[in-house]
């Protein structure tokens, strides 16, 4: 069984052509960062080609047939991200650059329209600079008040004080699963409170909904936010869900073409869900590929997925406590059950940097530094950690490699 | 890279040379790299003449960044501080070999810039042409 399972991880990594590319050393590629960004299987490198080469032409306006194949493929693209997080319907979502875009989108949107002076954001010590710099602004702006739910050494969410910290707030905004050390947050405690504060409850999903299954209406969240490139799909291309009645509500973000009903030389009415928000012509290709990258999820299976990476990820543990004597520090839960396929670690008192150059050596690609949560990193009083973080092409050969790129880093800096 | 970590360098990180502060330093400067944390800072002591008489520097970070600090303090006594402060970045490179990868040129250089930061008394820009966002 658990060989089966690691067989079709393999056979899986043989529709990433890249993962087939050995280093310029001649090393075999173990790609462990995946949390930064994902691997793509030819099956999206295809839609994009076959976009180009066969569809190419913009879309909505077009009569001709060219353009409404375009517009298919576009629109299709969108049901799929729909169904794959499981929105009412398709013009619940609503494409972004990325992640980061999404959250701007709501934080200029629903936020300058619903927040003032004696209100309050709620977020966490662990997020992203990207879930976090947009609050603090929007906080600036609207004279509204930034706390934070604190975390533990562990990086676990601690919720004791969680009916105090609600008082107020308005806005809950935090990561599903930190990139930094795999939390998982407990959104089936933090949701159902934030709503009974009367607080609408944003997640941000870049490192959840590529791992395993996300469904929006059951999480009851208000506003769920991911990036493609982190889940087989292109860069450029991520999206924001929004349950209807709040989207509706919310003023347009950016403005101009498409987004538009009609327009006079004084005055403009706005366009339906979800174009009100797709100002300008949109990245076509790339959501048509995130369509492809989201059926080729679901045609590996999201629960296969989360098993593979929780068991690839105590497998490493198991590997990694080998160095424990010489000074290895694992950072995150301890409880598999609430962390996702993220390790982040140091090796004595070598640089995270160096032990990533080291690596890179042995063909293992590890992110080592702050991973864009640098107030986490002050608050734990690391300058720096090295991150490994999985995916369905990962093998126990990938684990393997990092095992044996740590031991030569060890023995070159001499560690115990 | 694997040439980068050689036996000297190693040793230079472990046992920093002029590591630490001057009573009455001339000119000091200090910086970071925002990328890895790498934080280091120069202190020199300049005579009459004009030349660099005494130097220490402080700092934690990567191995690359403290080693290459080791090894440029060690090179500039007697440097006139406005030579220094056109130091080009072949005077680190020169100490710690080639085969630095352009991902962590930034700390090689961290403490060259930093050292002509002190001897032109105002922040250098950084000795290579990576300007990396966060």
């Amino acid at each position: 069984m658990i060989a089966s399972r690691d067989a079709r991880a393999s056979a899986l990594a043989r529709d990433f052509p890249l993962l087939a590319q050995p280093t310029s050393r001649g090393k075999r590629l173990a790609y462990l960062d995946s949390a930064a960004t994902s691997q793509k299987p030819q099956a999206v490198i295809d839609a994009l080609v076959h976009y180009y080469t066969h569809d190419n032409a913009n879309i909505h306006r077009g009569v001709y047939e060219l353009a409404e194949r375009a517009t298919e493929a576009f629109e299709s693209a969108r049901a799929k991200v729909a169904r794959f997080v499981n929105a009412a319907e398709p013009a619940e979502i609503v494409w972004t650059r990325n992640t980061t875009e999404a959250i701007n989108l709501v934080s200029f949107s629903w936020g300058l329209a619903n927040l003032g002076p004696g209100d309050a954001i709620l977020t966490t010590q662990l997020e992203h600079h990207s879930n976090l710099v947009p609050w603090q602004l929007l906080a600036a702006k609207t004279g509204a008040e930034l706390r934070f739910i604190e975390v533990d050494a562990e990086g676990t969410h601690q919720l004791h004080d969680l009916e105090a910290k609600l008082r107020g707030v308005k806005l809950v905004a935090l990561s599903h699963v930190s990139n930094t050390l795999g939390t998982i947050a407990p959104l089936d405690v933090i949701v159902p409170q934030a709503h009974a504060a009367g607080a609408v409850v944003l997640v941000d999903g870049a490192q959840s909904a590529p791992h395993f299954a996300v469904d929006v209406r059951a999480l009851d969240v208000d506003f769920f936010v991911a990036s493609g490139h982190k889940m087989c799909g292109p860069t450029g291309i991520g999206f924001l869900y929004g349950k209807r009645a709040l989207l509706d509500a919310m003023p347009p973000f950016l403005t101009g073409g498409d987004m538009i009903r009609e327009v006079g030389y004084e005055h403009t009415t706005f366009n339906e869900l979800p174009w009100k928000f797709e100002a300008g012509t949109s990245n076509i290709a790339d959501a048509i590929a995130l369509g492809a990258a989201v059926d080729y999820l679901t045609g590996v299976g999201m629960d296969w997925v989360a098993e593979h990476e929780r068991a690839l990820t105590a497998y490493a543990l198991e590997r990694l406590a080998e160095f424990v004597p010489r000074g290895l520090e694992l950072y995150g839960p301890k409880d598999l059950a609430r962390r996702s396929g993220v390790i982040s670690f140091n090796l004595a008192d070598i640089h995270a940097h160096d032990v990533a150059s080291i690596l890179d050596t042995e063909g293992v690609c590890v992110r080592a530094g702050h991973h864009c949560t640098m107030p986490l990193m002050e608050k734990m009083g690391w300058p720096a950690t090295a991150r490994a973080s999985f995916y369905l092409y990962n093998t126990e050969q990938d684990v393997d490699q990092l095992v044996l790129g740590l031991r030569k880093a060890a023995e070159l800096f001499r560690v115990a | 890279m694997d040439d980068f970590y050689k036996e000297y360098i190693l040793d230079h990180y472990r046992n920093p040379r002029n590591f630490g502060h001057l009573e009455a330093p001339t000119a000091t400067a200090e910086d970071l790299n925002p990328l890895c944390g790498d934080k280091i800072r120069f202190e020199l002591l300049v005579d009459a003449e004009g030349r660099v008489s005494d130097v220490r520097f402080s700092g934690k970070g990567c191995a690359i960044s403290q080693a290459s600090a080791s090894m440029l303090s060690e090179t500039l006594r007697g440097e006139k501080l406005e030579d220094v402060a056109r130091l080009p970045q072949e005077r680190v490179l020169e100490n710690v070999g080639i085969g630095i990868s352009p991902a962590r040129m930034k700390c090689a250089m961290l403490g060259l810039k930093v050292v002509k930061s002190a001897a032109l008394g105002e922040i250098a820009h950084w000795p290579d042409e990576a300007h990396e966002p966060h």
